[in-house]
């Protein structure tokens, strides 16, 4: 799965959020969007997801316009994985990605046997199979956003669009968050991350996407985008790298 | 807490709450003031199927065929539909205090029964005109709700709700005030009771087949309602038509509640309990909660409704029993649920 766009302007109806977005993503490759807050990361992904019209421009899926795709076909292909579980319903762990198989079936279907292995099988694949029958509330935030990216594995999607997975986890889950990320990477799926850490996008990102108040700000490899000084005039702090693979730090102010 | 088999388990949890739902009503069909044996009921709903002798003195059957018969259907009907329609809703709007009248359901089919009362209109027109109104109440929400939008449409429907529910409140006001204090008003306010006694089969023969309709479109759904518990992008990404569907829910909801609320007054409590109760069982699983709510909703209505016929020397009218139950009911429910959670 391939998705590509062009000279693409998104937002709401009567408001425009940004404009002039180009970005592709080949299979096997990760995406990261980066940007302040405000900047219209989300709605720019909403809009790829086609969850929000597109405003301008086009938006390919495996050449295709992305509207020419019926919702169904969509949620086949295009997996989306949001930032935590919000519902107030316990579900087990099973239940919830059992719900990635929504599309495959008629609407008045139950789940066949077939949705019930590739359930399995994509917990399996997250290495969480030993806590299907827990509730989502009672396991730790990690394995719930694992649980998530196995709902959207289990739709059988080839490209997955996912919005800040390691926000709000510690250190070692968010390791773990990424380390997944990599490997589905090298099983052939397209990734669409959007984050708040160029961090993580040095740790797993083929190219980054920089954007400010929905424009693109920069777009390249990570070591070619991720400059002391392009990150600076983002974020508007000054940014200091200490070498390839190290977190960027904030320096204290310097002295007038 | 672990969910070992967890298929099996649930199965029999459903199976053993049918068995009780049945003995619930023989025991229904034989208490009262005119006692049937349990054998004799059986024989007397037997001959009434199947039109053959059932060998029992008249009078008996009777009472099982003609007096008690359409009172444990409506309570088993009015039961099952509010508990489905309820645990539709909380699904629908993520929210787990919802009722089925969230939407003034039940304000606008008191006042379509209350301007029935006061135009004087015979007991079939006060179930319509009580239909109509539930159907008006929540069409006007349902406009406003969409003409309004805004960024949480769900929110926007529930606010609606609240007012145009106030609203119609204030013309029952307004009706109770301008009605005859004799004969009118007592009426109205029995009505808004809720009563099983005017449970006539004529009302019956129409009110049934629309809850059926309703309960089975939400049945057919169950596993689509299911993903709705899910924020909108979620459902909309795993390939539901969220907005088509909200719609079909709705309209099937308030096509059960508005012919509940029509046959049996406003009964609450119900909607808002049982599927609590059933997800103590269920878990979040949208299809279990709905088959366990419909089985308990249907048990529970005609507990209720039994014991208010047989427990006092006068019968108390069913809405004010359920309150009497569910209220303690549902505070021992919260205390279970989010103690197991904590």
């Amino acid at each position: 799965m391939s998705l590509e766009a062009r000279d693409l302007s998104f937002g709401f109806r009567g408001r425009v959020v940004g404009s002039g977005i180009d970005l592709a993503l080949a299979p096997g490759r990760v995406l990261c969007l980066l940007g302040p807050n405000g900047s219209g990361k989300t709605t720019l992904m909403r809009t790829l997801l086609g969850l929000l019209p597109r405003l301008g421009g086009e938006i390919r899926l495996d050449g295709r316009d992305l509207e020419s795709w019926s919702p169904r076909e969509r949620a086949s292909r295009l997996g989306y994985v949001p930032q935590s579980a919000e519902t107030f319903f316990d579900f087990s762990l099973i239940e919830m990605v059992e719900m990635g198989r929504t599309a495959h079936r008629g609407i008045f279907a139950r789940p066949s046997r077939r949705d019930g292995e590739a359930a399995r099988q994509a917990l399996e694949t997250l290495g969480i199979s030993t806590l299907a029958e827990r509730p989502i509330h009672g396991v730790s935030g990690g394995e719930r956003q694992l649980a998530l990216i196995a709902r959207a594995l289990a739709t059988e999607a080839s490209l997955l669009v996912l919005d800040e997975p390691t926000a709000n986890l510690d250190f070692g889950n968010q390791m773990r968050v990424l380390a997944e990320i990599e490997r589905l990477r090298e099983s052939g799926i397209a990734i669409l991350l959007c984050s708040h850490d160029p961090g993580h996008a040095l740790e797993v990102a083929d190219e980054v996407l920089l954007i400010r108040d929905g424009r693109t700000f920069a777009r390249g490899t990570p070591s070619e985008v991720l400059s002391d000084a392009n990150l600076s005039r983002l974020y508007g702090i000054e940014v200091h790298y200490h070498g390839p693979h190290a977190r960027p730090v904030r320096q204290a102010p310097s002295q007038p | 807490m672990r969910r070992v088999n967890a298929r099996g388990r649930f199965a029999l949890w459903l199976l053993g709450a049918c068995a009780l739902v049945l003995l619930l009503a023989i025991w229904s069909f034989s208490v009262g003031r005119f006692p049937v044996s349990a054998a004799e009921v059986w024989r007397a709903l037997w001959a009434a199927l199947t039109g053959s002798e059932s060998g029992l003195a008249a009078n008996a059957q009777a009472v099982v065929t003609n007096v008690r018969a359409p009172r444990v259907a409506a309570a088993l009907s009015v039961g099952a539909a509010l508990a489905a329609a309820g645990a539709s809703y909380q699904n629908l709007f993520k929210n787990p205090l919802v009722s089925p009248d969230i939407l003034g359901v039940a304000a606008g089919c008191a006042l379509g029964a209350g301007l029935a009362i006061l135009l004087s209109l015979p007991i079939g027109a006060i179930h319509a005109f009580a239909f109509v109104g539930g159907l008006a109440a929540v069409g006007l929400v349902i406009a406003i709700g969409t003409w309004v939008g805004g960024r949480d449409p769900l929110l926007t429907l529930i606010l609606t709700g609240v007012v145009v529910g106030s609203l119609f409140g204030a013309g029952i006001a307004l009706v109770k005030f301008v009605a005859d204090p004799y004969n009118q008003l007592p009426a109205i306010v029995f009505w808004l009771l809720g009563s099983f006694t005017g449970a006539l089969p004529r009302d019956l023969a129409i009110a049934l087949p629309l809850m059926a309709l309703g309960v089975a479109t939400l049945w057919l759904l169950r596993w689509r309602i299911d993903v709705l518990a899910l924020s909108e992008d979620e459902a909309r990404s795993l390939g539901v038509d969220v907005k088509r569907l909200r719609v079909a829910v709705i309209v099937a909801a308030t096509l059960v509640t508005a012919s509940a609320v029509s046959l049996a007054g406003t009964i609450g409590w119900v909607g808002l309990v049982i599927p609590h109760a059933a997800r103590l069982v269920a878990g979040a699983s949208f299809p279990r909660v709905l088959s366990l709510s419909i089985v308990l909703g249907a048990g529970f209505m005609l507990a209720v409704d039994t014991l208010c016929r047989v427990a006092f020397a006068t019968e108390i009218p069913p809405g004010v029993a359920t309150a009497f139950v569910g209220t303690p009911v549902f505070l021992a429910l919260l205390a279970l649920t989010f103690r197991r959670s904590a």
